[in-house]
């Protein structure tokens, strides 16, 4: 078990390969200190984020979820993040209706040579996540349990 | 001029020789909701029916026809989803005939069965004026018709089917009604995000995972592809658990997201009579309000999420 266990909050990061996983690369490489909580998750394009990725990630426990490309105009397939900007901020609306408090998630753009705007994302990010605390749980308990049960 | 359930017998029955079958509504078994009839000889056209008890939208059926000439009964709501099906491509005009009415309300058999406090099991009703008489074990009531309208009806924007080739009596406004409802939608906002996250596991874990308001939805034309079935990728799993249950709503929602009409048949079909429409019309609003679009009123529109704009109107992003 982590050191970590209890202080740290799993967000879930959803990051283009041509941009943002650059500008997190960028941030890494510079050293700048940043909270460790995000797992990161590389995908081609924002174009390539399918909404229920997000409602997927709530639903398996995720504390928060932030999906970041490139800047618009700049997509590598130069439309995709015009298309997920659409379709996220659609999804934006379904989830409050589901219970999930919609400041858990958020999408941005950050280019691969803005590793300090990477840095100040992720920060203010996983601090927004902290401020809301880890997220609500069934009551049911999760899918092992219930699994667990049946088999008794 | 008869009546215009005369009148449709008529149009029907002179269109059939053209035509591989149409699909309209006979008495059900029940007598509180009619059911589909598929007609391919004429000694069928006798068993139509038109009056409130008309509910199930049976543009669903239509892109499981495809490639043959169909005819198709169709409300103000129903013809919704057909413009939605012509939009997206799913079937073609040229071998659709559409026989379109003015649609004064279609009633919810759910909320009678529960006003009349008789279930499903009627041995008579008709309609009669402004009421619904009903004879069950319980004895004989009447039910005003108004008081039993689905909620959909109370939100009605079109009573005449459109698109339509044969329209059936006058054309009109939709039905003038009081007191809508409250929708789920509204009771949710009234609820903390918690509480709302708490209402939905309980919800779900009545769901039994039948799949009927997949089935029932005009626009779920994958069927037996879905994505909720797939090993891999493996989007939900076959655990009974609400998690996976909501998950598959939110499925439906987003994979309905700029192409619901808000027809209600996902709620009509649910035997378990859970509110999975409220997700979709959360989904409805946003995209009204982002993109001023609502589904089925334009074929020729392209759908909000297959477009964008490099400067979006109504969309703020956050500034870091
Ligand atoms: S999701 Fe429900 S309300 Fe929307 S089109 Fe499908 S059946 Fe109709
Ligand atoms: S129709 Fe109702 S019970 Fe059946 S899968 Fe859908 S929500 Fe669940
Ligand atoms: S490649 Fe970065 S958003 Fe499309």
């Amino acid at each position: 078990m982590s050191v970590l266990e209890g202080k740290e909050l799993r967000i879930i990061g959803f990051l283009c390969n041509w941009c943002s996983y650059g500008g997190a690369d960028t941030a890494g490489v510079g050293r700048f200190t940043q909270p460790t909580d995000l797992r990161i998750i590389k995908l081609p394009c924002t174009g390539r984020i399918n909404p229920l990725f997000v409602v997927r990630a709530f639903l398996n426990g995720a504390d928060g979820v932030l999906v970041s490309g490139c800047h618009p105009r700049d997509c590598h397939y130069t439309a995709g993040n015009f298309y997920a900007r659409r379709r996220l901020e659609v999804l934006r609306s379904l989830l409050p209706v589901m219970g999930i408090e919609p400041a858990r998630f958020e999408y941005t753009w950050v280019s691969a040579s803005e590793g300090q705007r990477w840095r100040t994302v992720v920060q203010k990010f996983t601090e927004q996540i902290h401020g809301l605390g880890p997220i609500p749980a069934f009551k049911s308990g999760t899918c092992l349990e219930a699994c667990l049960g049946t088999a008794i | 001029m008869g009546s215009q359930l005369e009148d449709l017998k008529t149009a029907i029955r002179q269109a059939l020789p053209d035509l591989d079958v149409v699909i309209a509504w006979a008495a059900g078994p029940d007598g509180l909701a009619h059911t589909p009839l598929f007609i391919t000889s004429e000694s069928d056209v006798d068993l139509v029916q038109w009056d409130p008890r008309c509910s199930q939208n049976l543009a669903g059926y239509l892109p499981g026809l495809r490639g043959k000439k169909v005819g198709i009964v169709a409300k103000g709501c129903d013809a919704r989803s057909i413009t939605e099906l012509l939009q997206e491509k799913l079937i073609d005009r040229e071998q659709l005939t559409v026989f379109g009415l003015h649609c004064q309300g279609a009633l919810d058999p759910e909320k009678i069965a529960a006003m009349a406090d008789c279930g499903r099991y009627v041995r008579s009703a008709e309609i009669n004026g402004g009421e619904l008489k009903i004879v069950s074990s319980k004895g004989a009531c009447a039910i005003s018709l108004e008081n039993g309208l689905l909620a959909k009806c109370f939100r009605c924007t079109g009573a005449d089917a459109q698109p339509c080739d044969q329209f059936i009596g006058e054309h009109g406004a939709p039905p003038v009604l009081k007191d809508a409802p409250a929708t789920t939608l509204d009771r949710l906002e009234a609820m903390s995000m918690e509480e709302r996250f708490q209402f939905w596991e309980e919800q779900m874990g009545q769901c039994i995972r039948c799949y009927a308001c997949r089935s029932a939805c005009p626009l779920c034309v994958c069927q037996d592809h879905c994505a909720a079935q797939s090993r891999e990728p493996h989007w939900v799993d076959q655990t009974d658990h609400p998690r996976e249950k909501l998950m598959f709503q939110a499925m439906h929602a987003l994979h309905t997201a700029g192409r619901c009409t808000e027809c209600g048949e996902c709620e009509r079909a649910c035997p378990v009579g859970l509110p999975i429409m409220t997700m979709k019309q959360a989904l409805n609003r946003q995209i009204k309000a982002l993109f001023d679009y609502e589904a089925g009123l334009d074929s020729e529109k392209t759908p909000p999420l297959f477009q964008f704009r490099e400067n979006e109107e109504h969309i703020k992003e956050r500034k870091w």
